[in-house]
C-alpha cells in the first residue's frame, strides 16, 4: 500500500491524485495545511511555468503555484481510473 | 541577520490600532478574508475611501480605516491584510489575529470569495474560534452565477450559526443588507448560534482540562477554549501579544502552565505530540469546511474554469509566456510615449502663455525683477515642466498598467519568473512587489509583507529600488524622447523609444536579479525558502474605475507631492545661486565639487547635485537640475522637448549623458520616504543603510563601466 506513495512533483499536467502524506515540518507544512492540502485532498496538475518550475495545481477549487521542492514534499497516490 | 522577532509585527500593530473614534458610540468593524476576495472593494464601497484595488493577493498589506454612517450610527470600518489563516504564521496574520483577538471589535466581516468557497471557509471557522460576533459576506456572487456555481446562503447561515449575506461589490449588489446585518449585530439584535467546532476525543479532553484552569484566570477579553487551544498547540506569539495588549503574563502563571503540561503529557499518551495536534486540529476544520461546501455548493457546469485554463495556457506556457511578457509591457510603454506627446505640447503651450500673463501681471504691480525671476522664471517655469512632462505620461501609463493589475495578471508574471528568482535564492513573490515598486517603492517596500522569509523579505526591500518608481519613470521617457528619438525618422520614432525604456525595465530586473543574488551569496546568506502562490481567476476590469482611480490615487498624488516639494526646492536653488562664497555662488562651488566624482559616471556636478537636492523626491530631479543651469546660465524658453534639449546640450550634454542620467536615475539612493519607509519596516538603521548603499554603488559601477566602454570605443 504505502509503496504506491509518489511525490507530487513527479505527476505530468492533468494528471489528478490525492494527497497522503505532507513530508515537510514547519512553517511550509501549516503553509500547505492552510490551503487545504490535508490527506484524502484531490490535486490536478493545471500547467507548468515557462522555465518548467514552478507548477500550478488545482487544489480545493484554488490554482495554486508549488515549486518542486515543495511538491516533492507532497506524497501523493495517482487516482485510479475506476475510481474516477 | 534578519528582523528580530520585535521588529515584525507588534510595533507595526500597535501603530495601526490606533483608531481614530470620533465618539465612544462608534463601532468598530473588522474586515478580513482571505487575499483577493474583493475585500477592499467592500470597503471602499462602504466608507468612500479609495484604498487601492488589485486582482492578487496580498494588495492590502497595512491595516486601513475609514467610517461611514447607517442609521445614525457610526461605523468605523478596519481592512485587515488578507490571509488565509489566523495561525500567526506570517506578520499579517499576526496583525490580522491580534487585531480581531485584541482591538475588541464590535463586529468581524469575513469576506469570501463565491466562487471558492470551500477554501475559504478555512479562515471562517478560524475566526469564529475566537469570536461569535462574524458576519461572512459571500463576495463575488455574480461572478459565481456566470460560471454557474450556486450557493445557498441561507443553509450556509444556518450551518455556522451567523449571519450571511450575498454581495457583490463591484456592481454594489448586497451592499444595504451587509449593512444592515451590521449594524443589527452591534445593536444586539441578532442571535449567534455558532457551529461547535468539535475536535477528536482525546484533544477534546486535553482541551478541557486546560480550559478548566484558563477560564477562571485569563483576562475577560479572551475566548478561554480558544487560548485553551492555542496554548497546547505551543504557540508563542500569543503569549507574547497578550502579555503587550492585555499586560498579562501568561507565561508567569504556573497553574495554567502546569495544566498545559499535564494535558500534554496526557496527549503524548494518546500517541498526538504538538506536531500532530497542529496537523488534526487544521484538518479538522478543512474537513469541516469540505462538509459544509459539500451541503450549500451547487455546481451546475463542471467545467466552469476552463477558459481561465485556456488562458493560462498561452500566457504562463514555454512557447509564449515570454513573449507575451514582453509584448505587454512593450504595448503600455509604446501606448504611453506616443500617448503622451501631443497632451504634452498642449500642455507647455498652455502654460507659455500663462507665464507670459503673469510676467505681464508682476510688471504690472512693479514687482522687484529678482522675485519676478525666482517666481515666475524659477518656480512656475520648473513647475510648468514637471506638469506638462510628467502629467501625460503617468496619466496614461498607470490606468495601462492597473488594467493588467486588475485582470489578474501580476501573478502569472511572478509565476512566469519565478525560476529566476528561485535562481537568485530569492522568493517570486518579488516580482510582486516590484509592481508595486513602478507605483511607488516605499509602498513596494511595505508590499514585501507578503514575503515569508525575513531574509528574503530583506533581499526584497534592499532591491526594491532597482524598479523605476513613478517619480523617476518620466525622466526615463523625456530624457529618451529628447536624445534618442532622433536616430530614426518618422513613424518609427515610438517604436525606437518604446525599445530603449523597454531595455532599461528589463535591466533593472537584471540588476534585481543579480543583486538578490550577490547578497544571497554575501550578507544575507541562505537557501531559497518555499512559496505557495495563489493564481487568482481572471476578472472582469472596472475600467470606469480604473481610470479615476489611478489618476487620483496615483497622478495627481505623485503630481501634488512634486509641486510641493519643488517649490522649496526652487527656493533653496535660488539661495545657492545667489549667496556667494569667495567669486563663486554656493550652487557653482557645490556643482564644481562634485564634478570630479560626476564626471567618472558620465554626469556632470549639477546633475549629480540635483539627485542628491532630489532625495526628498525624485519628480524633482530633473526640475532642480533645469532650475540649477537657469540660474547659473541663460534662461530659455522651454516649451518643448526640443527646446529642453537644445538647452541640455547648451549645458553640455551629450547623448552619453543621457544614458547615464537614465542609468543614474535607474539606480542610485531611493528618496526619502522610501528610506524611513525602509526604516520603519526593518527596524534596524543597519538594513536602512544596506538599502541605501546597494543601488547608489551599483549605480555608480553601472554608469562607470558603461562610460569608460563607451569613451574607450570612441577613442578605437
Amino acid at each position: 500500500m504505502k509503496d504506491n506513495y509518489i511525490p507530487l512533483s513527479s505527476l505530468s499536467v492533468g494528471e489528478k491524485a490525492v494527497v497522503k502524506k505532507l513530508t515537510s515540518k514547519g512553517l511550509i507544512r501549516r503553509r500547505l495545511m492552510d490551503l487545504g492540502l490535508i490527506n484524502n485532498t484531490v490535486v490536478e496538475v493545471l500547467h507548468k511555468s515557462p522555465l518548467g518550475d514552478p507548477v500550478a495545481y488545482l487544489i480545493r477549487g484554488a490554482v495554486i503555484a508549488l515549486r518542486s521542492e515543495v511538491a516533492s514534499m507532497i506524497l501523493i497516490e495517482k487516482f485510479n481510473l475506476e475510481e474516477k | 541577520m534578519g528582523l528580530s522577532k520585535t521588529a515584525t509585527g507588534l510595533n507595526i500593530l500597535q501603530d495601526e490600532l490606533k483608531i481614530e473614534r470620533t465618539s465612544p458610540e462608534d463601532k468598530i468593524i473588522a474586515l478580513g478574508g482571505n487575499p483577493n476576495v474583493g475585500k477592499s472593494t467592500v470597503f471602499n464601497k462602504l466608507t468612500g475611501l479609495n484604498q487601492h484595488t488589485g486582482n492578487w493577493p496580498g494588495k492590502t498589506v497595512t491595516n486601513a480605516f475609514g467610517a461611514y454612517n447607517y442609521k445614525n450610527c457610526n461605523f468605523i470600518l478596519v481592512d485587515l491584510p488578507g490571509t488565509y489563516s489566523l495561525m500567526a504564521n506570517s506578520v499579517e496574520e499576526e496583525v490580522a489575529r491580534d487585531f480581531i483577538c485584541f482591538a475588541e471589535p464590535h463586529a468581524t466581516v469575513i469576506v469570501i470569495d463565491a466562487t471558492c468557497l470551500e477554501r475559504n471557509l478555512n479562515l471562517v471557522l478560524q475566526t469564529l474560534e475566537i469570536t461569535s460576533k462574524v458576519i461572512l459576506c459571500v463576495n463575488l456572487i455574480d461572478e459565481a452565477k456566470r460560471k454557474n456555481i450556486n450557493i445557498d446562503l441561507e443553509k450556509l447561515s444556518e450551518e455556522l450559526g451567523i449571519p450571511v449575506v450575498g454581495t457583490s461589490a463591484t456592481k454594489s449588489i448586497g451592499l444595504s443588507s451587509l449593512m444592515d446585518e451590521i449594524y443589527k449585530l452591534c445593536c444586539n439584535e441578532v442571535e449567534l448560534t455558532p457551529i461547535n467546532i468539535k475536535y477528536t476525543k482525546e484533544i477534546e479532553e486535553a482541551i478541557s482540562m486546560v480550559e478548566e484552569k484558563v477560564k477562571t484566570m485569563i483576562p475577560s477579553k479572551l475566548n478561554p477554549r480558544w487560548t485553551s487551544i492555542k496554548l497546547l498547540e505551543g504557540d508563542m506569539k500569543l503569549l507574547n501579544s497578550i502579555d503587550k495588549y492585555l499586560g498579562f503574563d501568561l507565561s508567569k502563571e504556573n497553574t495554567i502552565i502546569n495544566e498545559v503540561k499535564r494535558a500534554r503529557d496526557f496527549l503524548k499518551t494518546t500517541g498526538i505530540d504538538s506536531d500532530s495536534f497542529r496537523d488534526i486540529t487544521v484538518s479538522t476544520l478543512v474537513n469541516i469546511s469540505e462538509r459544509i461546501s459539500k451541503k450549500v455548493v451547487t455546481i451546475n457546469n463542471k467545467d466552469y474554469d476552463d477558459f481561465d485554463r485556456k488562458i493560462d495556457n498561452y500566457l504562463t506556457s514555454k512557447k509564449f509566456g515570454f513573449p507575451i511578457m514582453a509584448f505587454l509591457l512593450m504595448v503600455i510603454f509604446w501606448i504611453t510615449i506616443s500617448g503622451a506627446n501631443i497632451p504634452s505640447e498642449i500642455l507647455a503651450k498652455g502654460f507659455t502663455i500663462l507665464e507670459d500673463s503673469l510676467s505681464l501681471f508682476f510688471q504690472w504691480i512693479n514687482a522687484p525683477s529678482w522675485l519676478h525671476d525666482v517666481l515666475v522664471l524659477g518656480i512656475f517655469r520648473t513647475l510648468a515642466w514637471v506638469v506638462s512632462v510628467m502629467l501625460p505620461p503617468m496619466a496614461i501609463f498607470f490606468p495601462l498598467f492597473t488594467l493588467l493589475e486588475d485582470l489578474g495578471y501580476l501573478p502569472r508574471v511572478a509565476f512566469n519568473l519565478d525560476n529566476f528568482f528561485k535562481k537568485s535564492y530569492a522568493c517570486g513573490k518579488q516580482a510582486l512587489t516590484m509592481c508595486m515598486g513602478f507605483g511607488c517603492n516605499a509602498a513596494g517596500i511595505i508590499g514585501c509583507r507578503i514575503i515569508d522569509s525575513p531574509r528574503e523579505r530583506l533581499i526584497a526591500v534592499i532591491t526594491n529600488n532597482f524598479v523605476p518608481c513613478n517619480g523617476r519613470f518620466p525622466i526615463l521617457i523625456a530624457v529618451t524622447s529628447m536624445f534618442f528619438a532622433g536616430i530614426v525618422k518618422g513613424s518609427f520614432q515610438p517604436v525606437i523609444l518604446t525599445l530603449i525604456v523597454t531595455t532599461v525595465i528589463v535591466l533593472g530586473i537584471f540588476m534585481t536579479l543579480l543583486i538578490s543574488k550577490i547578497l544571497s551569496k554575501t550578507i544575507l546568506r541562505g537557501l531559497p525558502s518555499n512559496f505557495t502562490l495563489e493564481l487568482p481567476p481572471y476578472r472582469k476590469p472596472q475600467v470606469g474605475r480604473i481610470i479615476i482611480r489611478s489618476i487620483f490615487d496615483r497622478t495627481l498624488f505623485v503630481l501634488g507631492r512634486a509641486v510641493v516639494v519643488a517649490i522649496p526646492a526652487g527656493l533653496i536653488i535660488w539661495i545657492m545661486a545667489n549667496v556667494y562664497i569667495r567669486d563663486s555662488n554656493i550652487l557653482t562651488f557645490t556643482a564644481n565639487l562634485l564634478n570630479p566624482l560626476a564626471k567618472l559616471i558620465g554626469l556632470d556636478g549639477y546633475i549629480l547635485l540635483a539627485f542628491i537636492l532630489g532625495f526628498p523626491a525624485n519628480e524633482i530631479v530633473i526640475p532642480i537640475l533645469l532650475m540649477s543651469y537657469m540660474a547659473t546660465g541663460s534662461l530659455t524658453e522651454l516649451n518643448s522637448l526640443a527646446e529642453l534639449k537644445d538647452f541640455l546640450v547648451a549645458n553640455g550634454w551629450t547623448w552619453v549623458t543621457a544614458i547615464s542620467v537614465m542609468l543614474f536615475s535607474l539606480m542610485h539612493w531611493p528618496c526619502a520616504t522610501t528610506c524611513l519607509t525602509i526604516r520603519k519596516e526593518t527596524q534596524s538603521l543597519k538594513w536602512t543603510i544596506v538599502s541605501f548603499l546597494t543601488p547608489t554603488l551599483a549605480g555608480f559601477a553601472v554608469c562607470f563601466l558603461v562610460v569608460n566602454l563607451i569613451r574607450f570605443f570612441n577613442l578605437l
